[in-house]
């Protein structure tokens, strides 16, 4: 707010200052008028003879209307209110964060118990348990980016591009070399990994906002080169059919090929196409569960407290003689080899893999998990990620505004609380025995 | 040779509408020392204020070609830039003095949201726009190859180099252009002196957001076609022309931006068009690495 308006706000005191409130909703009105003209007046439709536009004045009208009352109202509250606002830290879901992370561990132990209890509960279906992994891929997504963005403070926007590594080694390994899914993955993990270090290197220099434009380019390129690069990756048509994982060399199919077994053979089960789905569910939620107990002994040791370190203050930690170059390249080698894993099983899941699947969008997508997380909470990861990819699926019919959703809980989320939703920031280890432990 | 020469012009014509929008960059930049990521979206829909009021004007049976370029350029500049200033507004100001990467990520926030927010509005089809200004003059006649300078790519030229010299004045001469110097040197110390910091940030914002709708309605004019999309890739080229001119400096945007366009024709020329984007990402690199302060860009000295 602009500080004359609080001074006269601060000035009006209890009373209701109509002038001021006429004249701030009238000026926000004039400029939602502007702004709502053309792209809400105006709809480019096509037409016979080329583009013609069709008018929508009602909704420039309502969004003028609306915003007129919405700032009247606001500055008529904050004029009674008195002009004090909380102070960040005070509100009611700080509160609720801080009693929050004082019980993370006991929160933590009882997800994980629902987590692994999820598909013998009686309303979980085959859909359920399938939306179940699906979630839990951005959740291991969220916690391998929350190593890069949470914990060292680089702010990658090409972390897509070490999912897509790794999908792309094990199709690709699986189709051409016809190694199984098991002996991909160290395979997918080493790769991604390189991958990480080889953008590591050359963007160690640069500060926080040059290396996320610097990511984002290098994701980019590997998208480029995966839709250009015809006879090695199949270009846009992606490649199809990729191998089923086995379940200790047990397939999960009704009729197994020759010299192979079956998993419901083995068992003495009926065949039904939930085994492999709750397979998947279960090789997931261990993955994840590797991932965020690495990520947390990993933040005790010397290498992640350097990446807290680094993230607070590059040039106290250079002059304390740490060494920037390995501790960035550890934390991004770590984030994508994490990546890695998470998209080799994204392509055993789908059988199906295309460069449509690793966009911008995509890194984006997995960088607000992180943010609306609160950037280096494990437990905000999982909520962030609920939020995001889960309930977009029960609102399925307002599909087109997921996005435009997002963009905006970003920017709002950043106003208004940029330490995350319910989360707050503090270093792994104290040391007075006053504070809080590490969590 | 008649080849090269056409990819020259072409480039160059190219090389004005990136660097129209670098300079958008390039101010704020020095201003607030943030990437307004959002930008490639502002003259994305500055491209779209420009196609509508372009359509419009046809409905309305005016025909007269410059009058007809004058009302769009006048009337996309003007509601961009109340899109620039409600972009600053909203998802900038009040992150002044937060924590490092929040005013990045809150412009990835708006970026995402103003694309979205004109696919759900204008629909997700690439917009044809019939040619307005055609014709032009045939430079070298051969047999094999006809050498064009078309109408449209003078104006463009003119009108950039236009906007370039009145904007360097702006900068040089006026009160404006002092307060945003003395902001771009020291904020704290410009406020102490009674420079009022918010509005000449926020006229920042404006300017850019107002050339960067000229180079909307010159992208529309010139390719005929626009989607929501456009924002991202024009976006992050003009910002690798930013930075390769040295982000920071007038000058340096506009030859960044002339160079990107011509790396980027003669790229599509002569090797492969399929890997052209990647030429502009190889650049912003490579020039990061080896010559972080650009062409023309002082060195930054990072202070505790």
């Amino acid at each position: 707010m602009r500080p004359g308006a609080t001074a006269r706000l601060a000035g009006a005191g209890m009373g209701l200052d109509l002038p001021l409130i006429l004249k701030e909703a009238g000026l926000t009105a004039l400029v939602v008028f502007a702004l709502a003209l053309p792209l809400f007046g105006f709809r480019t439709v096509d037409s016979a003879g080329g583009l013609d536009v069709a008018y929508r004045f009602d909704w420039v009208a309502a969004a003028v209307a609306v915003a007129f009352v919405g700032r009247a109202l606001l500055v008529a509250m904050r004029t009674l209110g008195g002009a004090q606002r909380a102070r960040p830290g005070e509100g009611l879901l700080a509160r609720a964060g801080r009693a929050f992370y004082r019980h993370t561990t006991w929160i933590g132990a009882a997800a994980v118990a629902f987590a692994v209890l999820l598909p013998l509960l009686p309303f979980a279906d085959r859909y359920v348990i399938d939306i179940a992994s699906y979630f839990l891929i951005y959740v291991m997504l969220g916690w391998g980016l929350n190593v890069v963005v949470g914990l060292a403070g680089l702010l990658d926007l090409g972390y897509v591009a070490f999912y897509a590594v790794g999908a792309y080694s094990y199709a690709l390994a699986s189709l051409h070399l016809g190694l199984s899914f098991w002996w991909s993955l160290p395979l997918a993990g080493a790769l991604a990994a390189g991958f990480g270090i080889l953008l590591g290197f050359p963007v160690l220099r640069l500060r926080g906002d040059y290396l996320a434009i610097v990511t984002l380019g290098f994701g980019e390129i590997i998208r480029i080169i995966l839709v250009n690069w015809y006879s090695f990756t199949n270009g846009p048509n992606g490649i199809s059919g990729i191998a089923r994982p086995s379940f200790f060399g047990l397939a999960f199919s009704r009729s197994p090929g020759p010299g192979e077994v079956a998993f419901h053979e083995f068992f003495g089960l009926d065949y039904a196409p939930v085994h492999r789905i709750a397979f998947l569910y279960y090789l997931i939620l261990g993955l994840a569960l590797v991932t965020n107990l690495f990520t947390l002994r990993i933040r005790r040791l010397p290498v992640g407290r350097a990446w807290e370190a680094l993230r607070e203050d590059e040039i106290a930690c250079r002059s304390l003689g740490l060494n920037p170059t390995n501790i960035k390249l550890s934390a991004f080698a770590i984030g994508a080899m994490f990546a890695g894993f998470a998209g080799s099983f994204f392509a055993t899941r789908q059988g199906f893999i295309s460069p449509e699947s690793f966009t911008f969008i995509e890194s984006a997508l997995i960088l607000s998990i992180v943010v609306l997380g609160g950037m280096g909470s494990q437990i905000g990861v999982v909520i962030a990620a609920f939020a995001i990819v889960v309930l977009p699926e029960w609102f399925r019919e307002f599909q087109q505004y997921r996005m435009l959703v997002f963009g905006a809980a970003m920017v709002m989320i950043m106003v208004w609380r940029p330490r995350g939703l319910i989360a707050h920031r503090d270093p792994t280890v104290r040391l007075h025995a006053g504070g809080e432990a590490g969590r | 040779m008649e080849y090269f020469i056409q990819q020259l012009i072409n480039g160059m014509t190219l090389g004005a509408i990136y660097g129209l929008i670098a300079i958008g960059y390039t101010m704020v930049y020095g201003i607030i020392g943030m990437i307004n990521f959002a930008h490639g979206e502002v003259y994305m829909i500055g491209a779209f204020i420009a196609l509508i009021a372009f359509i419009l004007l046809a409905k309305l049976g005016l025909a007269t070609i410059p009058l007809v370029l004058l009302l769009v350029l006048l009337v996309s500049m003007g509601l961009t830039a109340v899109y620039g200033w409600t972009v600053e507004r909203i998802a900038y100001r009040p992150l002044r003095g937060s924590f490092r990467l929040a005013p990045l990520i809150s412009a990835i926030g708006m970026s995402i949201a103003l694309q979205n927010y004109v696919q759900v509005l204008q629909g997700a089809r690439v917009k044809p726009l019939q040619p307005v200004i055609a014709g032009g003059f045939k430079l070298i006649e051969s047999s094999a190859f006809t050498v064009t300078l078309s109408y449209l790519q003078i104006v463009i030229v003119v009108l950039t180099l236009a906007l370039m010299a009145g904007f360097s004045l702006l900068i040089a001469r006026t009160p404006l252009g002092r307060a945003q110097r003395a902001c771009e040197q020291d904020r704290v110390m410009a406020a102490l002196v009674g420079v009022d910091v918010d509005r000449t940030i926020s006229l920042t914002f404006v300017m850019g957001a107002a050339l960067a709708a000229v180079a909307g309605v010159m992208v529309t004019l010139y390719y005929g076609v626009i989607d929501f999309f456009i924002g991202f890739l024009a976006g992050i080229k003009a910002f690798t022309a930013a930075v390769l001119g040295g982000i920071g400096s007038l000058p340096g945007a506009m030859l960044g931006g002339l160079l990107i366009g011509l790396v980027e024709t003669f790229w599509s020329a002569y090797f492969t068009i399929e890997y052209k984007d990647v030429a502009a990402f190889a650049i912003l690199v490579l020039v990061l690495i080896f010559r972080p302060t650009g062409l023309l860009g002082r060195p930054e000295v990072e202070k505790v």
